[in-house]
């Protein structure tokens, strides 16, 4: 596990260019720095000044290297690489509150951008015009939309969002591309149809995620839960109440396997069983090394008891990497199908990566699937 | 000066509530009137069946109701039978409940914590330290964000 400590303040929403060479990421304020791995350093090549608001959302297409950042501005800008210099292109989004994520379509042909105002907007570029151009999805949306995702499929777009609810919907644009085939999620999709919506969990869908051919999408919720739903069993929604406190993130690594991590700081591992449709917990990634316990004096054994009220030894410090909340994980190879390393970033302002094969021989329990 | 010296009049008004897209909770559909199972919980906890008391009364608590007579009532009858309950045998009633019941019983002991009386909050004590055992911290995040509340 290699840990990075980048900043003091958290780390906002990263990116990853497409050979992990260099690293966008938002410290906590209006701009957006650009990282490059120099052997063990990281050095900043790239500071990215155009938003007036907090920059909440960045998304890195690997083919077309271009940049899509979304703020609290209500603005989108779309970053070209011009000689050494990122130029931006101002987006109208068209919306009044501020905007949440983002995140490019596998083609790269458009990108959706989740808000406050209750809508999503997804945006293609218009050549005659030579602008970009966006067309929202309202209904049935009743609040902020946290989330997004997009199927393989280049149409098909989950969302979750803060009226307890993750959605798909079409975002099919025919301006830029074919009509689809048939899905197992439905097979007619014209711009802005709902193609599954779950019945309601009880808390803010913070991060939701398609496996990698789109039949499954997992999301997790405020309410301690990590719920899947699986559109080769009808949509069936197989929910897991974990014991933890809530996950902010979650990723598929391989199909049948999922790493979430949130408050609790440290990166979980949750197995889906396809013939019975059931979600189990699987392990902590994040064990300590243990610290050799040793004894309390008499002397702070009164202290303790005097200061909490108990005599438990138990450290009160937090042994896991990251020492704050994790808020984004990322792949960076192998796919969502075969994952071989993921980076967690968090409000510690630390950036972690984590190897699979490591930690499948580390935790000698841990069965990835 | 702490205190802003111009007007804020004006922010007394919520424009949201103006907003013709603004959220609408949901009608919930009235629940079919539960058959009220306290007198057979009392009957119970009577006989010193203590275990089976607490069952029944995690079986039959009205989730869907709105009704705030009902709720009072099933928690009144929850908690006579938590506090009839030795310290000693809190635990195994704890570990016989699933997911659901830990859950459940979890916000029945937040709302115990509500309205103290003489000796509940001691013995809810107990209870809470047992149930986060087995329910860990997600339980009581649940607790914190149930849209329905016992």
């Amino acid at each position: 596990m290699a840990y990075h400590s980048f900043l003091l303040e958290p780390i906002s929403c990263h990116a990853w260019n497409k050979d992990r060479t260099q690293i966008a990421l938002c410290p906590n304020n209006h701009e957006v720095h650009i990282y490059r791995k120099d052997g063990a350093k990281w050095s900043k090549i790239h500071e990215l000044k155009e938003h007036n608001g907090q920059v909440t959302g960045i998304d890195w297409a690997p083919e077309s290297n271009r940049l899509v950042t979304c703020g609290t501005d209500r603005n989108a800008y779309v970053w070209t690489l011009k000689g050494n210099v990122w130029k931006p292109t101002l987006v109208i989004l068209r919306i009044n509150r501020a905007a949440r994520c983002v995140k490019w379509s596998p083609k790269e042909n458009k990108f959706a951008v989740g808000s406050g105002s209750r809508l999503i907007s997804i945006c293609y570029f218009e050549q005659e015009n030579d602008w970009w151009v966006c067309k929202h999805i309202k209904k049935p949306i009743r609040s902020t939309v946290l989330s997004l995702d997009w199927h393989p499929n280049n149409v098909l777009l989950a969302a979750g969002s803060c009226d307890f609810k993750c959605r798909i919907f079409s975002a099919y644009i025919k301006e830029v591309e074919e009509r689809p085939s048939p899905t197992p999620w439905g097979s007619k999709m014209p711009f802005g149809e709902l193609m599954f919506e779950s019945s309601s969990s009880c808390g803010w869908v913070h991060s939701i995620c398609f496996s990698a051919s789109g039949s499954r999408v997992a999301w997790v919720s405020h309410d301690s839960t990590l719920c899947l739903a699986d559109a080769g069993k009808k949509m069936a929604v197989a929910s897991l109440c974990t014991e933890t406190l809530p996950l902010l993130a979650v990723t598929f690594i391989t199909e049948n396997s999922l790493v979430a991590a949130g408050h609790d700081c440290c990166p979980m591992l949750f197995t889906y069983e396809d013939s019975q449709g059931v979600l189990t917990f699987g392990g902590k990634l994040d064990v300590p090394k243990q610290s050799s316990q040793r004894g309390l004096t008499a002397r702070e054994r009164f202290q303790n008891l005097d200061k909490k009220a108990s005599s438990d030894t138990a450290n009160a410090t937090l042994d896991t990497l990251h020492k704050n909340s994790i808020s984004q994980i990322s792949v960076l190879t192998g796919g969502k199908d075969k994952c071989s390393q993921f980076c967690t970033t968090g409000m510690d302002g630390g950036m972690s990566i984590w190897d699979v094969k490591s930690l499948e021989s580390a935790l000698k329990d841990l069965k990835i699937k | 000066m702490a205190r802003s010296t111009l007007s804020s009049r004006f922010r007394r008004l919520d424009i949201d509530q103006y907003d013709e897209n603004r959220f609408v909770e949901e009608p919930e559909e009235a629940a079919a009137a539960e058959p009220d199972a306290s007198p057979e919980v009392e009957a119970l906890l009577r006989q010193g069946e203590a275990l089976r008391a607490f069952h029944t009364a995690i079986r039959s608590s009205p989730g869907n109701t709105r009704n705030p007579a009902m709720k009072e009532q099933a928690q009144g009858t929850m908690l006579k039978v938590l506090t009839s309950f030795k310290s000693s045998e809190i635990e195994q009633a704890v570990n016989s409940l699933d997911r659901n019941g830990v859950d459940l019983l979890m916000k029945y002991i937040y709302k115990g914590f509500e309205k103290p009386t003489e000796n509940s909050s001691a013995i809810l004590l107990q209870w809470h330290e047992k149930a986060l055992a087995v329910g860990g911290l997600g339980s009581i995040v649940r607790v914190l964000t149930a849209r329905k509340t016992v």
